[in-house]
């Protein structure tokens, strides 16, 4: 049974075991606008919360991607390369940016959930 | 992710986007001409797509039998296009119809400054003399050249009160970067290692850049609700690390930074030291000099202030002006003047007694070219034009705002602005009108839109830069149609922003396509289908 | 003042609307202290156009421009006719006086010159993809180095003794930032062993041909070991005439072109402005500094062109940018490619042998004078001959009786005592045989 949680910075991520996945929410899909470009981790590069992962380029802006949670980056969603626009399409589903292996799950558990997720964005 | 909303929106959504016919194809039925012409407007191939083999040069046919190129003889041909003189004229004038221009309109792109460009300038800048010297002649043949730019610094200096200058940047962010380095080498003369550099969150994208491009870490300074720098926060993050502060004054919002001596001196007590970013020094020129405010460093944008031309985007020039604290790391080449007359110093080892140079900042000596039509300008307008086109520019944009703050939002608008006026979004809430709709339907009244979506520090931002370039019945129809386009937006009557400009000789690019299969270069057809 | 159009009514009226009594007023968040009167300032009042240009007149006439002697200077900056179209053409207002094409839908006339442009570069240097121009050759090859670090991650540059001492003195200044600068050492007409000096550590190598004393190099094998060693091979070309005669760098495996375009279009001005050309492989492209012009459509599906990937670029970037360049060098590569259009594929290989010509026929003749050595064995228009005396005086001697006989290399390495009887002498088609007679002759009497 897997589990999603929410950051303040934007960012979805799924636990499914092991094994995270993670992209950025319909929201900030809709505020970049169409994005043109992905620049993705590579398989093995450790990540810290809170800290760059990838970037998401639009025509005039460009946004660093955080990782929700501390670990090592297993894979990255290399269609993103040729088709960006997935992104913007299905931003919670085929536009996912990478997978991790979490190196503390206590850092996924402290997240918001959905339901804290979508009284934050109200709040905007 | 960061939220970054420096840029505006695109593409998504925009009920006007069509599906796009293929690229290069003109339709009788798109434009309603058998030509694809519009009257003066024409329709123009790239280049290669005139190739016919034809040449636009008379050279012999010089035949090199026993060449000495070491076997590195060109093996392919390059693939250029061949053209006659004529057809060669003729699409580059028809290109060039496709541009406004401050020659045929009021340009008022804030930060800019596009002001007229006098043609005295290029004359003398053509002068065989300046036009036609290269940089490594022999001294004694270029003793002009050399008292030329000694005249230019003279003017430099006194109008900006500092007591050096170095002429070599090649435009303002290669200032700024001759600058900070300059910073740097001071810092490290000292056997400090100060790494910190505040920025104001309002400053030019160069700003943080350029303090990067130098090896420092950017620290960002807000702003205060009034468009001003928080002096006391900017204090408040001064310390032993700090190595400088970027300030922009008068500051992107429009506004001089009255705080700016008081900033200055918490600086230097720091041990750091003052850049300011001369961008907009066209609005204080002859009135203010820079080193009454305590500053160290701060480049000259010859193509703004002194109307080198902007050439569509270059070449600028972008002198810095030191403080004495400063002046000793200047970076070669330096001027310098002894019994045989004005030379250069144009290596690191024979630098004169005290100067401790950084490095070189480019090869040769800086843009000549631009150096020759800015003392053109200089001597044109002397020291009582200067004062009266600040003063004149000043004027227009404070004029601006009094006549359009009824109807547009301006957030600093209590008091006067300096040389440009910042309006926001908020009177176009709830029409349906952005920023970029307003801007874009400027375009069909015959304008060139404001400056948009910066500064960052405003939601929506426009910042109009009239310059002292502009009659008072070119400032009142302007007036007027802005004026007159927001009691259409207010009106909710959307039709002529959404979608425009429908007058343009392009309207809306899809910049999307355009970034995310990026076609950079024109190939042969041949090429193109093997690459499909 | 003639360029002011506001008469003292206009700027009453003005200030009645607004509301203020006068224009200080306007400037009222300037501290008192620092609003000066004009009297502080000891410069003219304004001038007539007819005063001024005497004024600039008489400056331009103490110069010797290189066109009123026989004239052979080159070492980054080359004399050559540039058709009178070209100046014409970039002097109508709708491109002398616009801004940066940041509104595509009226600026399509310099979009698509920018287009044309980065498609000549790309072509002239064997390249996939260039940008709209850096500054000058110079700052293009500081800028290539800073691209290579970021590449391939490392900091070390390997700069050829036959690049421009100029272009390696700005390489260093910048990039010496991020990682070490070794300068092989010099070595007039013959190629140094540079391949023995890349490591594992070295983030390129950079080598100009033909180099600043006249040497074309043979690129091929520099790249091969480059790229074994995981490393990027950046070439450097201050006379880009010489494409149109010489193998482009791109089809000797170079990864990066960093180029002077000068000599296409652009005159000599004293030093600038010139333009920089730079090109590389599309798999760099995100890492490239400098604008891009991309094709697109509009909305009703026309072609047009736009500024693109700008999120490379400072305004977007801020401090995460490539680089911190804001212009390009618009007008002057408006020039470089109005020029090589005219010249078209035919002309520009014309000029190409027409000044190697003329550049074996110069070094014949100079080298059969006593105690003259021809150094490089290998050029294009230009090469380096030993003097059996010191070149500066010799160069300053020939001024005075109205030769400019060329650089003397002390000039570009005032402190290296072994160069100082070294003079790199450029030909192009200026030159005439009368020159040949007058440098050739002087030379004889100095000597």
């Amino acid at each position: 049974m897997s589990e999603v949680r929410y950051t303040d910075q934007h960012e979805w991520i799924r636990l499914d075991g092991e094994e995270a996945t993670v992209g950025i929410t319909k929201y900030a899909a809709e505020s970049l606008g169409d994005v043109v470009f992905v620049e993705l981790p590579a398989s093995g590069k450790a990540v810290t919360a809170g800290g760059g992962a990838a970037v998401v380029e639009s025509v005039k802006a460009a946004s660093d991607i955080y990782a929700p949670a501390g670990g090592t980056v297993t894979s990255a969603n290399s269609a993103l390369e040729k088709e960006p626009s997935k992104v913007n399409e299905d931003p919670e589903g085929e536009g996912w940016f990478f997978k991790l292996k979490l190196s503390d799950q206590g850092e996924f558990a402290k997240l918001m959930d959905k339901d804290a997720y979508a009284k934050f964005v109200d709040s905007l | 992710m960061s939220m970054n909303n420096q840029g505006r929106p695109t593409g998504a959504g925009d009920p006007n986007r069509r599906r796009p016919i293929a690229p290069g194809t003109v339709t009788s039925e798109v434009l309603g001409t058998i030509s694809g012409n519009k009257g003066l407007d024409h329709e123009e191939s790239l280049i290669f797509e005139l190739d016919h083999g034809a040449v636009g040069v008379d050279l012999p046919d010089v035949k090199v039998g026993d060449d000495r190129l070491g076997g590195m003889r060109r093996s392919a041909r390059i693939g250029l296009p061949g053209l006659s003189e004529p057809e060669v004229i003729r699409h580059y004038v028809r290109l060039s119809r496709k541009n406004y221009a401050i020659d045929s309109g009021l340009y008022p792109l804030g930060s800019c400054t596009m002001k007229h460009n006098p043609r005295l300038n290029e004359k003398m800048a053509r002068l065989p003399g300046f036009g036609d010297l290269h940089p490594l002649a022999p001294a004694s043949t270029t003793q002009g050249a050399l008292e030329l730019i000694s005249q230019l610094m003279n003017w430099l200096t006194t109008l900006t009160g500092m007591p050096a200058v170095a002429m070599s940047p090649k435009a303002g962010a290669h200032g700024e970067l001759c600058g900070m380095l300059a910073i740097r080498a001071a810092i490290a003369a000292r056997g400090e290692n100060r790494k910190r550099v505040l920025v104001p969150e309002s400053a030019h994208g160069t700003n943080p850049a350029t303090a990067a491009f130098a090896g420092f870490t950017v620290d960002e300074v807000p702003a205060k609700p009034n468009g001003h720098v928080d002096a006391e926060a900017l204090k408040a993050k001064l310390g032993p690390d700090v190595a400088a502060i970027m300030l922009t004054n008068p500051n992107t919002c429009g506004l001089f930074e009255g705080d700016i001596i008081d900033i200055a001196k918490a600086v230097h007590d720091a041990g750091a030291y003052f850049y300011c970013d001369g961008a907009n020094f066209n609005a204080i020129a002859g009135k203010v000099r820079p080193g009454d405010l305590g500053i160290d460093a701060m480049h000259i944008n010859l193509h703004k202030t002194f109307s080198t031309p902007h050439g569509g985007g270059g070449p600028g020039a972008g002198p810095v002006v030191l403080s004495a604290r400063l002046a000793a790391y200047a970076p070669i080449p330096l001027l310098v003047a002894d019994d045989k007359g004005l030379r250069l110093i144009e290596d690191m080892t024979a630098a004169p007694d005290g100067a401790k140079p950084f490095g070189r900042m480019c090869a040769f000596h800086g843009q000549m070219g631009m150096f020759s039509r800015a003392l053109t300008y200089m001597l044109s307008h002397g020291r009582d034009g200067v004062r009266q086109a600040s003063e004149d520019a000043v004027l227009s944009a404070n004029y601006i705002l009094a006549s359009l703050k009824d109807v547009m939002s301006a957030p600093f608008g209590d008091g006067p602005c300096m040389h440009e006026v910042l309006f926001d979004d908020s009177f176009l809430q709830g029409t349906g009108v952005t920023t970029l709709d307003f801007a874009k339907a400027m375009i069909d009244e015959g304008y060139h839109p404001m400056t948009m979506y910066f500064p960052l520090v405003v939601h929506g931002a426009m910042l109009i830069e009239p310059t002292e370039s502009e009659s008072k019945e070119s400032l009142d129809r302007f007036i007027h149609v802005l004026h007159t386009l927001s009691e259409e937006a207010l009106a909710k009557n959307v039709a002529r922003f959404v979608g425009a400009p429908h007058l343009a000789p392009r309207r809306r690019l899809d910049e999307t396509a355009a970034a995310r299969k990026p076609v950079l270069r024109w190939k042969p057809d041949a090429l193109k289908q093997a690459a499909e | 003042m003639r360029y002011l159009p506001l008469t003292s009514d206009d700027r009453r009226a003005m200030l009645a609307r607004i509301g203020a009594p006068d224009v200080d007023a306007l400037f009222r968040d300037v501290p008192k202290s620092a609003l000066t009167s004009l009297s502080t300032f000891h410069l003219p009042d304004t001038q007539g156009e007819l005063e001024v240009e005497r004024h600039m007149s008489k400056l331009a006439a103490k110069n010797v421009a290189a066109g009123a002697a026989p004239f052979f200077c080159g070492a980054g900056a080359y004399k050559h006719h540039v058709p009178s179209a070209v100046d014409h053409l970039i002097q109508r207002s709708e491109f002398l006086t616009s801004y940066t094409p940041y509104q595509p839908e009226i600026a399509q006339g310099t979009l698509q010159y920018l287009f044309e442009f980065q498609t000549q570069v790309a072509l002239l240097t064997g390249m996939e993809v260039a940008n709209a121009s850096l500054y000058d050759g110079s700052t293009a090859t500081a800028e290539a180095v800073l691209m290579a670090q970021r590449v391939t991650k490392r900091g070390k540059a390997i700069l050829s003794g036959g690049l421009h001492p100029h272009y390696a003195e700005t390489v260093e200044t910048v990039a010496g930032l991020f990682g070490p600068m070794q300068r092989t050492a010099v070595t007039p007409g013959c190629a140094e062993d540079i391949i023995a000096l890349i490591d594992e550590d070295t983030a390129c190598v950079v080598v100009q041909s033909p180099d600043v004393f006249g040497l074309i190099r043979n690129l091929r094998p520099i790249a091969d070991a480059a790229h074994a060693k995981g490393a990027l091979l950046i070439a450097v070309v201050t006379e880009i005439v010489s494409l149109g005669l010489l193998e482009p760098p791109g089809a000797q495996g170079a990864d990066i072109v960093a180029a002077e375009g000068q000599s296409i279009g652009n005159g000599l001005n004293f030093g600038g402005p010139y333009v920089g050309l730079f090109a590389t492989k599309e798999k760099f492209l995100r890492q490239m500094p400098g604008r891009l012009c991309g094709e697109t459509v509009d909305v009703e599906g026309r072609r047009g062109y736009v500024l693109t990937l700008s999120t490379r670029e400072q305004h977007i970037r801020r401090e995460k940018a490539t680089s911190n360049i804001c212009t390009n060098s618009g007008l002057c590569c408006l020039a470089f490619t109005i020029h090589l259009s005219l010249l078209g594929e035919e002309g520009l290989t014309r000029l190409a042998r027409i000044n190697h010509a003329k550049a074996v026929s110069l070094a014949v003749r100079l080298a059969l004078l006593p105690g003259v050595d021809l150094l490089p064995n290998a050029y294009f228009n230009e090469f380096t001959v030993k003097l059996p005396k010191p070149a500066a005086p010799i160069v300053e001697a020939l001024a005075v009786q109205g030769v400019i006989a060329g650089v003397p290399v002390s000039r570009l390495l005032p402190h290296d005592a072994s160069v100082q009887n070294l003079l790199i002498v450029a030909a192009t088609e200026t030159n005439t045989d009368d020159d040949f007679d007058a440098l050739v002759g002087a030379l004889k009497g100095a000597l």
